[in-house]
């Protein structure tokens, strides 16, 4: 009995208790080492704490410092005027501005399609075999260095083309985005119940009807989501677009010409020895930062349910 | 062949004779890759009429109710021997496409299963909408009817745009019986319907099958003996993917021809 106690209080088994009559508790309702236990509960609670506000520790660090130096030069002319020569005072990168959004909306004409349909696939249809290949593929992808894709549409696009032009900039970031929108469709795709597929095709709907109209329309959220994330993800893409789109001082209405992007104007301002284009890097890098925080926070309004309020 | 295929989407719904066969399954053997589920089933499924299919689980029971509208071809390596006639069509013919099997043979599953993204009326008339039936009047029509069907027109009528998740189970249930009504199937499977819902929501699930019966034909998977004593008029014993016994239920269950049978349904095994 003495021995049975102690090995209970080392090791905390719950003891055996054979006979139906015993008038004994099976299980021991206190733990000996009661105070022990509540501080390791504790402890490994304030660590997880800790490491959640190391988390979000950078992204407010980096948006003080950003604000503290940029927001002074975030004015009318940053929005609307060209970049002065060095020595003048003043002037913005509108150019800049209106080639990212240009440059997006290039990306996601060639990444959202083959991106989206490509997830439909990998999820809806195909061999599990053919589709382990393609995530793999997709997988790599999204590791590849993006300067290595700059490089890749440099000699696709810009050799042949014979110049920088905002045509490579948009494939190259487009480039980039499909296998991003294909891994995060598929996901959502899959999180959808195989009972609404069920169901659909119970009612003798076609299949890809019952793709389009059910599985992707129950996804949808998620899947502007990945999108959305996406471009935000290349919005601040620099490496790559120093191969194609190559960043112009000026405006520009010709895709086969180079185009300035913020990311670009940024880098550029940012290696110079002048103070007053260091103001304005940091001025886009605010800007680049609000645009990125403004698709995050418009994807969670955009997207949200229309019955989500009623339930 | 194509005139069987045409056949399927347009013949009008002959009038049925009192005991008509709906179903004919000859022979019935269903494989998923090597796992042999159903072995050489055959029966007559009785045309508006109540046929129950009992079973302990894993005999075959839900494989043998997919493949009468062959659902179960959803699983990649699912292959199938044998005849099943649909008021005389070959559902397996090489021209039928699944699809319009699935139109005339519906199915109702064990979980409620209402589109999320849609209100009450658009899962109603999901499946006119999107095989491109019906203009809005006639919709409205048929969402009314099938409602009323699923004895659940007076409880949503008033709420007819809220979303369909916003149901309880049982009406979400009911839900998907009208859903399935609405494509005005022949046939309609139902896949244990009531075995997630309380014992309310569950007679009322029942009384609707009862009632229609009138109209249709029911070919219901149940765990539930009671259940399937109650409510059908023939029963199937699956064991083991064999079919055991096919009678009248109530011989199966006051004196059935063979003793798996007798030692099933009083619950000495299963």
């Amino acid at each position: 009995m003495q021995n049975e106690e102690i090995s209970r209080r080392t090791m905390w088994v719950p003891r055996f208790q054979p006979s139906a009559f015993s008038l004994q508790p099976f299980l021991k309702m206190t733990a000996p080492n009661h105070n022990w236990r509540k501080f390791k509960n504790a402890l490994m609670q304030a660590v997880t704490l800790v490491c959640a506000i190391l988390v979000v520790t950078p992204l407010v660090l980096v948006f003080y410092h950003l604000v503290k130096e940029g927001f002074s030069s975030i004015n009318w002319a940053f929005f609307t005027q060209l970049p002065k020569p060095v020595g003048e005072s003043g002037g913005g990168m509108a150019n800049a501005i209106v080639g990212t959004f240009i440059l997006l909306g290039q990306a996601a004409v060639l990444g959202v399609p083959i991106g989206v349909l490509g997830g439909v696939f990998l999820s809806e249809y195909g061999s599990s075999r053919l589709n382990w290949w393609i995530r793999f593929a997709a997988d790599v992808l999204n590791g590849v260095p993006s300067i290595t894709w700059g490089m890749v549409v440099y000699a696709l696009i810009v050799v042949p083309m014979k110049g920088f032009s905002a045509l490579a900039g948009g494939i190259v970031l487009g480039m980039m985005m499909i296998p991003l929108v294909m891994r995060t469709t598929e996901e959502v795709l899959q999180l959808v119940p195989s009972g609404y597929r069920e169901a659909a095709l119970a009612l003798g709907i076609a299949k890809w009807r019952a793709i389009v109209q059910i599985v992707v329309r129950t996804a949808l959220k998620g899947i502007v989501t990945g999108v959305l994330l996406a471009l935000a993800r290349v919005a601040g893409e620099t490496a790559p677009l120093l191969f194609t789109a190559f960043g112009n001082h000026f405006w520009t209405h010709k895709l086969t010409d180079p185009i300035a992007a913020m990311p670009l104007q940024i880098f550029a301002y940012a290696i110079s020895p002048y103070d007053d284009w260091h103001r304005l890097a940091w001025a886009g890098a605010l800007a680049l930062l609000l645009l990125v925080l403004f698709i995050n926070v418009g994807v969670r309004v955009l997207t949200r349910d229309r019955f989500q309020r009623n339930v | 062949m194509a005139a069987i295929a045409n056949n399927l989407v347009t013949a009008p719904t002959p009038p049925i004779a009192a005991n008509a066969t709906a179903l004919t399954v000859r022979n019935l053997s269903v494989f998923f890759g090597d796992n042999h589920v159903l072995k050489n089933v055959s029966l007559d499924i009785a045309a508006r009429a109540v046929t129950a299919i009992i079973g302990p689980s894993g005999c075959g029971k839900s494989t043998f109710l997919r493949a009468l509208n062959r659902m179960h071809e959803l699983v990649p390596e699912a292959r199938m021997t044998g005849e099943i006639r649909l008021f005389g069509d070959d559902i397996y013919a090489r021209n039928v496409e699944p699809v319009v099997v699935r139109r005339r043979v519906g199915m109702v599953f064990q979980k409620s299963n209402p589109f999320p993204t849609m209100s009450i009326t658009d899962n109603v008339t999901v499946g006119l909408r999107l095989n491109g039936l019906g203009n809005r009047a006639s919709l409205a029509e048929r969402m009314e009817q099938s409602l009323r069907m699923a004895a659940l027109w007076d409880e949503v009528k008033d709420r007819l745009n809220a979303p369909a998740i916003s149901l309880s189970g049982g009406q979400q249930q009911r839900l998907c019986i009208a859903r399935a009504l609405a494509v005005q199937p022949e046939v309609l499977l139902m896949d244990e319907p009531a075995s997630a819902l309380d014992p309310l929501a569950t007679s009322k699930i029942e009384d609707l099958i009862l009632e229609l019966k009138k109209d249709y034909t029911i070919v219901i998977v149940t765990h539930n003996m009671q259940q399937a004593a109650r409510m059908s008029d023939f029963t199937a014993f699956l064991y083991l993917g064999e079919l055991v016994e096919f009678d009248v239920t109530k011989k199966i269950f006051t004196s059935p021809a063979k003793k798996q049978t007798e030692d099933y349904v009083t619950g000495r095994f299963g």
